[in-house]
């Protein structure tokens, strides 16, 4: 059976796609901050179908502290990962973080120096075994630097580069590297947006996640669309592009 | 506008929308009344709060334990009852009672007490919910059941969201045969055979209703096509659920339910079926939700809206009662595709204000028409009244405190166990001081 590790397992989007996992009989095992939110996910999970659910409390910015837990998912998933989802992450004030260099570096901490960590153990482990996913979800906000949201975008873009990368290096071990870029999902680290058509329901993003996963695709824009809008935002010559509010 | 409506978009009201994520949170802070909210598919007022604040409980939507033995399931009051069929089926258990919408919350199923095809049999939703947490805005949490907390168990049961916010809900599962529904569809004449229809299948069909045809007048009023299924055997496989799911993508600028549209559906769907009598086996989707293949169907009344018209009439007045209110709806040429027509049983309700009772039940929809609608309203109400009848809360938008009132004088032990920061724009209309 499918063994499955998240990362930000609390996370909307990461939810839903265990949802998934369970509903197929996998085992699953969450990583997250909040114990008694785990303990109701990992209940959900086994009534959904799971075969075996456990999970360890974490804050992932505690990057000295993942030696041991790898340790812990080793064991509860019998040392074979066949996915690992990166999930965790933060929406971060952007004109606070104008104000603070500590914000801001903490906001690169948090979306990408840990998951940078992350990638870096659990590319070893998988490169070894030969096999099994490493997917992240980055955002589309990595494709380019906006003012509204640049230190959210630097940090995604570091991570879209490294899983780029990392991508290229375990291509000849039979590692399925796969970055994820969702835009404008309605989830409660979006709450206070006003929703528009552009919007997608975690849901959704999750059965798109992992129908990558299970395609082994390399990129997958969520929902579908977002290929095309950065595609041409991409392409806007930066002359331009520095005069426009977005 | 508020993205949390009613399903009949009418009234409309200002209200602002928060949302619960976890149920082991106190329910927000708030000057003003709250009100829980589900999927927001009553029909009139229960679920709106003008100038005040709505909860959304569609986050709360986890699963906390399934029991495939005993078919004891307890989830999240958000978790709707698709979601718990797409569960349980599999494991051969199914609803007690489903209302004709799967699209509806476990705990709004409790705080409307919904009914379902099988009224007959199985009574309401809440006959069948074991235990639920009753959170009030003062932190309490209640653990509610028959034997505990039973009184504030009977109130909310029915008690529309007044009580508290139901955080998680304990129900009992019945088991089936299988999820296929042998059916049979009856084209009949009148009124009259419709109850002998009734009382004919009432104790060999665990769902039984018909659709009316609400233009029929003179010797065919009532006729309409009656429909009863059981859960088929075990051998029979389950055909397919139907793939097309349609939608209205939007809402058209006036109500597409006039005179004509009425007469020529009504007459199309009444003659369908040229023989009297025809059986097939059914996927359970079409035969307990068919409205539920068109998504947002509520938009075909237009930017106005729609109220529902439900009643319920003792079953020694339920000809009489039903000839007058049918003949009403022709003469004026007004109503609705679907109007609904079932014998309820007698089985009781822990529900201290459950609407079904011992009789019969109608229900259409009408498009709100200005100056139309509520005079016309009145007319029907004056037979309800006069045949000892009554009005379903969950889907009503109009009736008077005086008629409330009257038809559930247990209001008041309810208002007592409301929670005094939960109102409702449908409480506040129906408990003026009269």
């Amino acid at each position: 059976m499918q063994t499955i590790v998240i990362f930000g397992g609390c996370s909307a989007i990461a939810e839903q796609v265990a949802r998934i996992y369970a509903t197929r009989g996998a085992q699953l095992f969450l990583v997250d901050r909040n114990e008694q939110r785990l303990e109701d996910i990992a209940a959900d999970l086994k009534v959904r179908g799971a075969e075996k659910v456990e999970y360890a409390v974490l804050d992932l910015t505690q990057t000295d502290r993942f030696d041991g837990c790898l340790e812990q998912i080793n064991k509860a998933l019998g040392g074979v990962i066949d996915v690992a989802l990166i999930a965790h992450g933060t929406l971060p004030d952007q004109s606070a973080c104008e104000q603070s260099v500590d914000k801001t570096l903490l906001e690169i901490q948090i979306n990408a120096i840990s998951t940078i960590a992350l990638l870096t153990k659990l590319a070893n482990q998988l490169e070894q075994r030969g096999a099994g996913t490493l997917a992240a979800i980055s955002s589309v906000a990595g494709d380019r630097g906006r003012q509204s949201n640049y230190v959210y975008g630097a940090a995604k873009s570091m991570m879209t580069t490294f899983l780029e990368g990392l991508r290229n290096r375990l291509a000849k071990h039979n590692v399925h590297v796969l970055t994820i870029k969702p835009g404008f999902v309605d989830t409660p680290m979006t709450a206070s947006f006003s929703k528009g058509p552009l919007w997608a329901k975690p849901e959704d993003v999750a059965a798109g996640i992992v129908n990558a996963i299970d395609k082994k695709r390399n990129v997958a824009y969520l929902p579908w669309f977002w290929r095309y809008i950065m595609l041409i935002i991409r392409h806007i010559p930066e002359f331009v592009f520095k005069r426009m509010g977005l | 506008m508020s993205e949390f409506q009613s399903w009949g978009c009418y009234p409309k009201v200002d209200q602002k929308g928060v949302s619960m994520s976890d149920r082991h949170q106190d329910l927000p802070k708030s000057d003003s009344a709250i009100l829980p909210f589900g999927n927001g598919r009553s029909y009139g007022d229960s679920c709106l709060n003008a100038d005040g604040v709505v909860v959304s409980t569609m986050a709360l939507n986890r699963f906390i334990d399934f029991d495939t033995e005993s078919g004891v399931l307890r989830c999240e009051a958000g978790v709707m009852l698709w979601e718990i069929l797409d569960l349980v089926v599999p494991h051969g258990w199914f609803l007690q009672v489903t209302p004709g919408t799967k699209f509806v919350t476990a705990g709004g199923a409790i705080a409307n007490d919904v009914h379902g095809k099988n009224h007959h049999l199985k009574g309401t939703f809440g006959c069948h919910v074991r235990q639920f947490e009753l959170l009030r805005s003062d932190g309490q949490r209640l653990c509610c059941s028959a034997k505990e907390n039973a009184d504030y168990y009977a109130a909310t049961i029915a008690g529309l969201g007044l009580t508290g916010m139901i955080t998680w809900v304990e129900l009992q599962l019945k088991r089936v045969t299988s999820p296929a529904i042998a059916m049979e569809n009856i084209k009949y004449q009148n009124l009259d055979e419709f109850f002998s229809l009734s009382e004919e299948s009432d104790q060999d069909w665990e769902y039984t209703m018909a659709w009316v045809d609400c233009v029929a007048s003179g010797s065919n009023i009532g006729r309409g096509h009656f429909m009863r299924g059981n859960h088929a055997d075990a051998s029979v496989s389950l055909p397919p659920a139907p793939k097309l799911t349609l939608q209205v993508p939007f809402t058209p600028p006036i109500s597409l339910i006039n005179s004509y549209s009425l007469k020529a559906f009504n007459w199309a769907y009444y003659e369908r079926q040229q023989d009297r009598v025809k059986s097939a086996v059914s996927h359970y989707e079409p035969f307990l939700y068919p409205l539920d293949s068109i998504l947002d169907w509520n938009r075909i009344y237009g930017p106005k809206g729609f109220l529902q018209y439900q009643c319920a009439i003792p079953y020694d007045n339920g000809l009489a009662a039903m000839k007058d209110i049918l003949r009403l709806i022709a003469q004026a040429g007004f109503g609705s595709f679907l109007a609904v027509l079932k014998v309820f049983g007698d089985k009781h309700s822990p529900g201290l204000m459950s609407f079904p009772m011992r009789g019969v039940t109608l229900a259409l929809d009408f498009p709100y028409v200005e100056s139309k609608t509520l005079p016309f309203f009145k007319q029907l109400d004056d037979v309800v009244v006069q045949t000892q009848g009554r009005i379903y809360p969950a889907k009503d938008a109009h009736m008077s405190a005086e008629l409330f009132q009257a038809f559930y004088p247990q209001w008041r032990e309810l208002e007592a166990l409301r929670d005094p920061k939960i109102n409702s724009s449908m409480w506040q209309r129906v408990t003026q001081e009269i």
